[in-house]
């Protein structure tokens, strides 16, 4: 077969700048051959090298004394979580293969993020997501809304991992380019973590899984250009297909082999596949690889190097084993019935060989092409449009005058409204560990001794019985604020986390991140993106949270621009006593309300209104400035709060985010459920103080940061007020547990809802649009 | 009715401790995935379980069987279709044909239909989606060795997590299962009615689980399993655990 001629076109093809060219002629001193140049060409794309990114990441806090792996060293980090135990997460997109293809796109998504837990040596516990589309009324993104929801469904149910958490928004500026941001956790011991290189000179490369096929060639590379509708069309090929069960098999044989010491190294076969997990394991080992593609399993005939090197075919898994210990491979993945191939073995050379029919088709030097891509410093401009969204005067819109009609509307809207039409696909509740289940601010699963991958037969604590451990786990992002202030939309997003994690009874531990922007050569987008991270690394900092790994997805537009920059933030944290472990609704009569935080910042111009849901759904504008996040406030809050579960005096606790004090009290009284059609509705009575300069829907639609709503004995109020104001931190009672209906009361004005007409807005509005 | 106060009435009869232990297997198949869970709570009843791999040809010495859920096979073709094959299965039959205590848990239910061991089939769920959530179960039948324990009038909250889990039988069918008592629990309300709005699949005459003729093979959609402490938010699956294991002691 005579390779094609390396052309200008064939580079641009390729998405290799000239300059990227004329660094690879520079690096091997001769012409890449077109395997070699597929091979650059995915190395040195965004998704897998961070080119254009990697310069701001370093601002991330990636250290603490818990950490045990951290960012970037390996495919997940991993966290200490005491008692010999440690967590491994991440949070990973898949965006764009999920605009073409939702399902396979979505399923694959969550496929790739839990192989990078398992490889890390963990077994995947919980599966999270941080979903976004367009607005419901269009019918392409209903279709995409409910080919995303079932494919993530369909993984994680027949996988058999709980998908525990999440968070879906919808709006205008995703639609055509949907986010699909997929996390997973897995827990292990700290002896059992597994690495990613290739040690060991001599020892055999191993390729373990279902055969390569053309599927998914160059997913990588797709990724990392501007999405449009042709070449969403054209791409098609570039979407995996996914197989759960093939995974499942795949991850019992990985860790049941890892169990016996037989490995040296394990990989999966992710972005990139057979390329990307060679030339990085021989980069991490400080070594080289040689593999013979003949004995690489392919589903059918004639397949070229060059397919077989970019293949993104699922489930695989690169795993090099001590020499000696081949029949380990062997006997294990016969057992499951998994297809395995010895392919090659680790060199000296430093060199990634790769052979076809025994003749060299691609021989490159590993580190230099994981490692050394070219990296870029951008250039960043404040964008236009922040002077018109910052212009907005909040008197040129009326104060409200039909309170109940907007109280319904936000609960209503589809990112506000509850998301059971969404979990209510996932299975939540397999490996009986979801001790908070979908509906609360953040979910929490306990972590028993069956929740632990096998351990050797040689371990000394294979008769240690680890304690229970619970985790807390939140995901957030809230786009719009980004888009208006990306300094403190970022740091809101890591707030928030921080604050669903406090309401649930946790500490947190550690944070991952899924940048999701747009174009980073246009200057404006990339502005977004710099002043983004910068609000996210201050408070992961604030919040000793660090970030622990985590995606970069960028040119994420559609063909009207790019989308709201939005980060998305899983921050997973501590729970030490089952008996802290707290959720949002209310549940006695009786009980006193207090909010947590100033009802209304003052000193914001725009009362909190600024990028509101409230201003968006009444007003429909997008405009002036997001609320402000104090990190110090917050921190103080958080720890207030933890003090007061530990106490045992709470017995709900609610932070307010989107549609802000209104929208979380409605929540507090009928977010609750049991079962089918079983919500538990419980009324509540309130009465609100408000300055002179006070707007009406500021207060109870605002969206101060900082605030949480608890509910507590009424024995207990007084303990609470006293120890809050010697913290020097707001508390205010606000009213009481009880009734058939929510009633606020603001100054001489009495506004009331019905329930179960609430309820039925909130809980009935997304399976309304979507199944009628 | 009430669920609150089941777990501390359970924990009154619960066997911790006790020197009799039976010995449950939970079958293992490619794709099972609730395996474990079943396992945890024969353990959390203070039994012994023990998982037996598909392709074992023999069950060895075992009180009572449990087929778990998960997606056996990946549910290619039809769910529990292909699991039917495995050479455990021959086994399986030959202990259900000997009168051993067989119970099947959502694909565990899926199997032994298609093994022919119960009758009736599970199909696609009527909403066409995935389900997931919890429900409330009335026991129809507490006359057999899965039941026995549940106390008169006792609603069951149990989650259901499943695709294809809408139970059909012909006519005749039904009306022989019924008149043999072989129709075990049913979905209801909170309220313990047994209402069309209380049935999350579509399931023919709102039938969550059923045993075959002779009493010894019984399964259902739902997963007691995972309901067997109040941390995980029920302990009402207990019920039908501790109605096997009664009726284990009393047949010693």
């Amino acid at each position: 077969m005579s390779d094609p001629k390396i052309t200008p076109e064939l580079i641009r093809q390729h998405n290799l700048t000239d300059e990227e060219y004329q660094l690879i002629l520079k690096q091997l001193g001769r012409e890449p051959n077109i395997t070699e140049l597929g091979i650059f060409s995915v190395m040195w794309s965004e998704h897998c090298s961070y080119k254009n990114t990697r310069s701001l990441l370093k601002g991330f806090p990636t250290r603490s004394s818990n950490v045990l792996v951290p960012a970037g060293e390996e495919n997940a980090g991993v966290i200490d979580i005491g008692d010999g135990l440690a967590v491994a997460f991440k949070i990973e997109s898949h965006n764009h293969p999920s605009a073409v293809e939702p399902f396979q796109g979505a399923t694959t998504g969550v496929g790739g993020i839990i192989r990078d837990i398992f490889t890390m040596g963990a077994r995947p516990i919980c599966a999270v997501n941080s979903l976004r589309f367009g607005k419901l009324d269009s019918p392409e993104v209903r279709r995409l809304f409910r080919g995303v929801v079932a494919g993530i469904g369909h993984y994680g149910n027949c996988f058999g991992i709980p998908t525990v958490a999440g968070e879906v928004y919808f709006d205008e500026s995703y639609e055509g380019n949907p986010l699909v941001n997929a996390f997973s956790l897995g827990v292990l011991r700290h002896e059992q973590i597994a690495r990613g290189a290739a040690q060991g000179i001599g020892n055999p490369v191993f390729y373990v899984g279902p055969a390569t096929g053309r599927d998914g060639l160059a997913g990588a590379a797709f990724a990392s250009q501007d999405l449009t509708e042709e070449s969403a069309e054209q791409q098609r090929g570039a979407v995996q297909v996914g197989d759960p069960f093939m995974e499942k098999l795949c991850m019992e044989a990985c860790l049941e082999l890892l169990a016996t010491g037989a490995v040296a190294g394990i990989q999966d076969m992710g972005a990139a596949g057979l390329t990307c997990s060679t030339c990085e394991t021989a980069a991490r080992g400080g070594t080289g690889i040689e593999i013979e593609l003949d004995k690489v399993p392919q589903r059918g005939p004639g397949m070229s190097p060059y397919e077989i090197m970019l293949s993104e075919s699922q489930e695989r898994m690169l795993i090099i084993v001590h020499k000696g210990r081949e029949d380990d491979v062997k006997r294990i993945f016969d057992k499951w019935d998994l297809p395995w191939a010895e392919i090659g073995f680790v060199t000296d050379t430093g060199q990634m060989v790769v052979k076809h029919h025994g003749e060299v088709v691609a021989d490159l030097p590993a580190a230099k092409l994981a490692d050394e891509a070219p990296i870029y410093h951008r250039e960043a401009i404040e964008p236009e449009y922040l002077k018109e969204t910052r212009g907005l005067d909040l008197h040129s819109t009326q104060d409200t005058t039909d309170v109940e009609g907007d109280l319904h509307a936000l609960m209503a809207w589809p990112t506000i409204a509850s998301k059971n039409w969404v979990y209510r696909q996932y299975d939540y509740t397999v490996r009986n560990g979801t001790m908070v289940h979908p509906g609360s601010d953040a979910a929490v699963i306990r972590v028993k001794p069956d929740s632990l991958p096998v351990l050797s037969e040689d371990s000394p604590n294979r008769d240690v019985i680890p304690p229970e451990k619970y985790l807390a786990m939140s995901v957030d992002g809230n786009g719009a604020y980004v888009y208006l202030d990306p300094y403190e939309g970022g740091k809101i997003a890591v707030a928030e986390a921080a604050r669903n994690l406090a309401c649930s009874g946790a500490v947190p531990l550690g944070t991952t991140d899924n940048l999701n922007f747009g174009n980073p050569h246009n200057p404006e987008l990339f502005w977004q993106l710099k002043e983004a991270v910068r609000g996210l690394a201050d408070a992961c900092t604030y919040f000793e949270a660090p970030v622990t790994g985590g995606n970069v997805s960028l040119y994420n537009q559609n063909p009207k621009g790019a989308i709201d920059p939005t980060p998305t933030v899983a921050m997973v944290g501590l729970i030490e006593d089952p008996s802290h472990i707290t959720t949002q609704w209310f549940k006695n009569e009786g009980d006193v309300i207090l909010l947590i935080g100033e009802s209304l910042d003052s000193d914001d111009p725009y009362q909190g209104l600024g990028g509101s849901a409230y201003l968006k759904v009444r007003h429909g504008l997008k405009k002036g400035l997001p609320p402000r996040c104090d990190l110090t406030v917050e921190k103080n809050i958080h720890n207030a709060l933890r003090g007061w579960i530990a106490q045992g005096a709470i017995q709900s606790a609610h932070d307010c985010s989107e549609g802000g004090l209104a929208v979380a009290l409605g929540e507090c009284c009928i977010s609750g459920e049991s079962a089918r059609h079983t919500p538990h509705l419980i009324g509540a009575e309130i009465q609100l103080k408000r300055a002179e300069q006070d707007r009406l829907d500021a207060l109870l639609f605002g969206e101060t940061q900082g605030r949480i709503i608890i509910s507590v004995p009424s024995v207990f109020v007084g303990k609470i007020t006293g120890q809050a104001e010697v913290m020097d931190i707001p508390v205010e009672k606000i009213g009481t547990v009880g009734g058939k209906t929510l009633s606020i009361g603001v100054d001489k004005h009495q506004f009331d809802w019905d329930l179960s007409k609430l309820h039925d807005a909130w809980f009935n509005s997304i399976d309304q649009i979507m199944e009628s | 009715m009430t669920q609150v106060d089941t777990e501390t009435e359970l924990s009154t009869i619960s066997d911790q401790g006790n020197a009799s232990k039976f010995s449950f297997g939970v079958l293992q198949f490619p794709g099972s995935n609730s395996d474990q869970d079943c396992v945890n709570a024969i353990e959390v009843l203070g039994h012994e379980a023990h998982y037996v791999w598909h392709k074992e040809e023999s069950l060895g010495h075992l009180d009572a069987v449990l087929v778990p859920g998960g997606f056996s096979y990946g549910d290619y073709l039809r769910a529990g279709a292909i699991a039917r094959f495995s050479p455990v299965m021959r086994a399986l039959a030959d202990f259900a044909e000997n009168g051993g205590l067989v119970l099947g848990v959502c694909n565990g239910f899926q199997i032994l239909c298609e093994a022919g061991l119960l009758p009736g089939a599970l199909i696609l769920n009527r909403s066409l989606q995935f389900r997931s959530e919890f429900v409330h179960l009335s026991t129809v039948n507490s006359g057999t060795p899965f039941t026995k324990a549940i106390p008169a009038d006792q609603l069951m909250r149990v989650p259901i997590a499943h695709g294809e889990g809408c139970y059909f039988a012909d006519g005749s069918t039904l009306n022989e299962m019924e008149s043999h008592g072989q129709i075990l629990w049913k979905y209801a309300t909170a309220q313990g009615d047994l209402e069309d709005h209380a049935n999350p699949n579509g399931s023919v005459h709102g039938i969550a689980g059923v045993c075959n003729k002779a009493g010894n093979v019984a399964a259902l959609m739902p997963h007691p399993e995972r309901a067997c402490q109040e941390a995980i938010g029920s302990a009402d699956g207990q019920w039908i655990f501790r109605s096997l294991i009664e009726h284990l002691k009393d047949a010693k």
